[in-house]
């Protein structure tokens, strides 16, 4: 088996490790770090369940190769609370019920929560098109777009230059 | 996924000669075409060339005479979103944002786009026959499923469609690849670097093994504060074009003084017909001129069992751009 040694950081941890130069950041996550958050849907880049932050940008952790992201810092749902406290869109999708089974549901929030920094339009139609890279096979969309409506809007009251 | 070594490449040289000194090593820049297609088997490279780490290749600057110069590392995000391309190149931007996701444009460079493989359902299917795949295999396209395909530049032994949507404003507004490769530096017009399948459809792009794209260089062009991006698909979203428009004008006194136009979905290489940009030149503006204009491109067509509908789409679509961007819009 062909071997590389990475280090980088997730959630705030600095880890460094030797792995299959195969390994996907995906299964690194899920498989060796036990961080079981990010989901595995199609691992083919489709569906956006394993979405993760990669330098503060979302990306797609199924078509990361691990020993690609060597000095960077990645960000998975696990690491989106303080504490006990939620982030403004996690608390907006319980509070608009945008799931239902929640397969897609850390994904989706991962996305939402980089999408309030991009310079999208304040529409829905935007919001539909800033999170097409998520798919939701419940359906739930409607709810979803209103999650992430409300949960932006706050955040840019709160932190007007983030 | 086949096994490979991970080399990281420090700089341009470092890389090609890595690639030089290895028959069997790709460069990896944001992966989300070549390590899916890795998964599937189709790519089996032994090397991957890590290039992330050379540095100067992430900039984009607009010059003093208007042109843009693209490093080949920049994310399609960051040049989709930069203000100089939004207000001097719209259609450059709107065709980044069109194609995708955010997560995939965030990963993916601009480099990687421009050599995007095809999306034909067959390439990446192990049991299908597929002459880009599998050389002297045959072509399970030509009588199977072909929405996805071209009508022109096809050959009888393939027909897929380029994919890429960003290549069409490049290749409407003549724009240069560079490259370097141990021999030195070579600067490619964009309308050489994608090669049409004729015989050999394995043989894709006019790249040496050992060359890597450095960065993308957009001339000038006036007009082009004045273009468009038109993409029709199956899904609002997150779809490959059945059809798309790339397009510029400039009109004068009511008289069309210039045109840059490149249709998508439809060639198997990004495709361009400078003859119907001419035959437009001089002609008042109106969708009687466009609408000539968009006949002339599609003189020659070959149409296959499901992707005919194309052609009149594509015909109408270039009709409706020109004229909204003209002002013509009835």
């Amino acid at each position: 088996m062909k071997r590389t040694t990475s280090s980088f950081e997730v959630n705030g941890t600095r880890i460094s490790a030797e792995f299959d130069t195969r390994t996907t950041l995906l299964d690194f996550l899920r498989e060796h770090l036990d961080l079981t958050g990010t989901k595995k849907g199609c691992n083919h880049g489709q569906c956006g369940a394993c979405t993760v932050m990669i330098d503060g940008q979302r990306s797609l952790a199924c078509l990361t190769l691990a020993a690609l992201c060597d000095g960077r810092s990645i960000t998975t749902i696990e690491g989106l609370a303080n504490g006990d406290k939620l982030h403004p869109v996690q608390k907006a999708l319980i509070e608009h019920d945008g799931f239902q089974c929640g397969y897609c549901t850390s994904g989706q929030i991962m996305s939402a929560v980089a999408m309030a920094k991009e310079p999208w339009g304040e529409s829905d139609d935007e919001v539909r098109e800033a999170m097409s890279g998520n798919l939701c096979r419940c359906g739930a969309y409607p709810n979803i777009v209103a999650a992430v409506q409300e949960a932006r809007a706050k955040i840019a009251k709160e932190q007007p230059d983030a | 996924m086949r096994e490979f070594e991970l080399v990281r490449a420090a700089s341009v040289a470092d890389a090609a000669k890595s690639l030089a000194a290895n028959e069997d090593a790709k460069l990896i820049a944001g992966g989300t075409n070549l390590v899916d297609l890795m998964k599937e088997g189709v790519e089996t490279p032994g090397t991957l060339i890590d290039i992330n780490a050379i540095s100067g290749l992430r900039d984009v600057t607009m010059s003093d005479d208007g042109g843009l110069m693209i490093g080949a590392l920049a994310s399609n995000s960051a040049v989709a979103w930069h203000p100089d391309v939004q207000e001097h190149f719209p259609m450059i931007s709107q065709a980044i944002l069109a194609g995708a996701t955010t997560q995939i444009r965030n990963m993916a460079s601009m480099g990687g786009n421009l050599l995007q493989k095809n999306r034909c359902f067959y390439y990446p299917e192990e049991n299908a026959r597929c002459n880009k795949r599998e050389p002297g295999s045959g072509c399970d396209a030509i009588e199977g499923i072909n929405r996805m395909c071209a009508v022109l530049g096809t050959s009888e032994h393939c027909i897929a469609a380029n994919p890429s949507d960003l290549c069409l404003p490049l290749r409407a507004l003549d724009a240069i690849v560079h490259v370097e490769g141990t021999n030195g530096q070579r600067a490619i017009p964009i309308e050489k670097l994608h090669k049409l399948p004729g015989d050999t459809p394995y043989d894709e792009v006019d790249l040496r093994h050992d060359e890597m794209i450095t960065a993308i260089e957009v001339p000038p062009s006036p007009i082009a504060r004045n273009s468009h991006y038109r993409k029709l698909r199956d899904r609002t979203s997150y779809a490959f074009a059945l059809v798309s428009v790339a397009a510029a004008i400039g009109v004068e006194d009511g008289i069309i003084s210039e045109v840059r136009l490149a249709v998508g979905g439809v060639g198997t290489v990004p495709w361009r017909d400078e003859e119907a940009e001419a035959a437009m030149v001089g002609q008042p503006a109106t969708q009687e001129a466009f609408s000539a204009g968009a006949a002339i491109i599609f003189r020659e067509t070959k149409a296959y069992s499901g992707n005919g509908f194309k052609i009149d789409l594509a015909k109408r679509a270039i009709v409706r751009v020109l004229s909204e961007l003209s002002g013509d819009a009835k």
